[in-house]
């Protein structure tokens, strides 16, 4: 048990200086290593100062900086400017609708048991003649999301048979309390963004 | 204007009014010192640097000193209290004295100055000690080791390169044969058909180049932050400060940069001459390159290792500066015979 204890602190190789009697090593760790004195020889033991060199690396420091400041700023103006994100970015979740204005969930809970957080609670409904909700048998009276457990992963998505749920370009969920964490039904309902809601028809008709 | 400013109540009046006026505008460079560096600072670094409050981020030090206003004056415990709050009133205050001797400038015979004292630079070096007070008691005060280490680094830094700064400027007395700063920035020449003011760093190169490293390391600019390291010391002796306190050290340390940038203008620019621009603004623009050398050496150099601060104090600068001293002075015998 030692043995193997001792095995695993130890890292593979390499890193452990060489126990070689003939290392010389050790000597040089109480010095800085390598380029904060200029090198000594151990004959004298002097340091020989090389004053063009350094006042000409303090004038090249100098330079690159000045040639930095005239290059144009990198940052992004954020809320103004965002980075453009890709189409199958993973953010908040939405509940898709049919063409004629039912919703798609059909309250099945794959997006539940396929969730490796279990954020997502569904509890369904059957549907009737006079309140038809969904074209199934059922569908989703609740469907909640705690955004605070959500990962992103995006197996609510893979799992839905009928593509009711889909993870939006949202990434900017930030709220003021926890409650409002919790993406209630009508919350989830929300439109798509149109751009997204076309693609995501375009590639059901292929 | 001159009528008034030798009446004996006149004088007074005067010189009031001026010494408001005086730190309305000072303190106002100061604020708009910080905005510049930041955003030269940001803009070496490819970043737009302060940009949010108000056109161009101007406004953005009036929202930083309200958000420092309110904040809870906090003194920890076991402090030396008293001490605790006079150290950074004893800094803004040395930084406030040293600007009553420095023109500005002579502009249609009207004197931007308050006083125009015949030892100006020696009130400026006597005041700017002071200084050193500030950080020393505020580092003894604060009952904490970084602030303590901070405060001890800041003296023995600041008795270091003092030496170095005055005998940096030695040669320019001894040119000018004059501690009065006004005639130090009005020294004139007559070198041949030419007749006018020149600026002295072309006769003492190598003393202003000892005057930049050692006003650097006077106020504890960043290649000899020591005092403050903010990685080793965490902020040294501003460790415990926050508020209004830590207000005045920042605004102390900004006033000192302006103040040393101002000295650099006068005794090795030629203070308010710059051919055709009007005298007051030209000191402003010489006052600002300064400024902003002190920010570009910022931005391109760490900070030095202790024992390099003070090898390169002892052995390297100050037997520069006497040797600097010894060759002006040899050379002036020779050409004034």
């Amino acid at each position: 048990m030692s043995d193997e204890k001792q095995d695993r602190t130890s890292p593979p190789g390499g890193l452990q200086p060489p126990t070689s009697p003939a290392s010389g090593e050790v000597k040089d760790r109480t010095s800085p290593p390598g380029g904060l004195r200029p090198p000594t020889s151990p004959a004298s033991g002097k340091v020989k100062p090389n004053v063009a060199g350094d006042v000409g690396a303090l004038l090249k420091g100098l330079r690159t900086t000045l040639g930095e400041a005239m290059k144009p700023p990198v940052t992004l103006m954020y809320p103004e400017d965002k980075t453009p994100r890709s189409e199958r970015y993973r953010g908040r979740h939405y509940l898709r609708r049919y063409d004629n204005g039912l919703e798609r969930c059909i309250g099945c809970e794959l997006c539940a048991a396929a969730c490796p957080v279990g954020c997502i609670l569904v509890i369904a409904a059957e549907n009737t003649e006079e309140k038809r909700v969904s074209p199934g048998e059922r569908y989703a009276k609740t469907y909640e999301i705690n955004m605070l457990r959500c990962i992103f992963c995006g197996y609510c998505e893979d799992a839905c048979p009928v593509q009711a749920i889909v993870l939006g370009p949202e990434y900017e969920l930030s709220d003021t309390s926890r409650e409002k964490f919790i993406y209630t039904k009508e919350k989830l309902l929300e439109p798509l963004p149109p751009d997204v809601e076309a693609r995501l028809n375009s590639k059901e008709k292929k | 204007m001159t009528q008034l400013y030798n009446d004996p109540i006149g004088h007074w009046v005067v010189v009031v009014v001026a010494m408001a006026l005086l730190l309305f505008v000072v303190l106002t460079a100061t604020a708009y010192t910080v905005w510049f560096e930041r955003v030269a600072l940001g803009r070496i670094q490819r970043r737009p640097g302060p940009n949010r409050v108000g056109p161009f981020g101007l406004m953005q030090l009036a929202a930083d000193g309200i958000k420092l206003a309110f904040k809870e004056s906090f003194v920890p415990a076991k402090t030396d209290k008293l001490i605790f709050v006079i150290a950074p009133a004893i800094g803004v205050a040395a930084a406030f004295l040293a600007w009553t001797v420095i023109p500005i400038g002579l502009w249609y015979n009207v004197q931007y100055w308050i006083a125009d004292v015949n030892v100006g630079i020696l009130v400026i070096f006597a005041v700017s000690s002071l200084n050193v007070y500030a950080i020393v008691l505020g580092g003894y005060a604060s009952n904490n080791k970084y602030s303590l280490l901070g405060g001890l680094r800041a003296s023995a830094q600041l008795i270091s390169y003092e030496m170095a700064l005055g005998l940096s400027l030695v040669p320019t007395f001894m040119i000018v044969g004059s501690l009065r700063l006004r005639d130090i920035a009005e020294y004139t020449v007559s070198w041949g058909p030419y007749h006018g003011p020149i600026p002295l760093i072309l006769l003492t190169p190598i003393g202003f180049l000892i005057y930049i490293i050692s006003a650097t390391a006077e106020t504890n600019r960043t290649p000899f932050d020591l005092p403050e390291a903010e990685q080793e010391l965490i902020g040294g002796f501003l460790t415990e400060y926050s508020g209004l306190k830590f207000t005045m050290y920042y605004l102390a340390e900004y006033l000192n940069v302006i103040t040393v940038s101002a000295l650099a203008t006068l005794l090795f620019f030629g203070g308010w001459y710059l051919w055709f621009v009007p005298p007051v603004f030209a000191f402003l623009i010489k006052v600002v390159l300064m400024l902003f050398l002190y920010i570009w050496l910022r931005a391109t150099f760490p900070r030095l290792r202790y024992d390099m601060l003070m090898r390169l104090g002892w052995k390297v600068l100050l037997p520069l500066a006497m040797a600097n001293v010894i060759v002006t002075a040899i050379i002036l015998v020779a050409v004034q015979g």
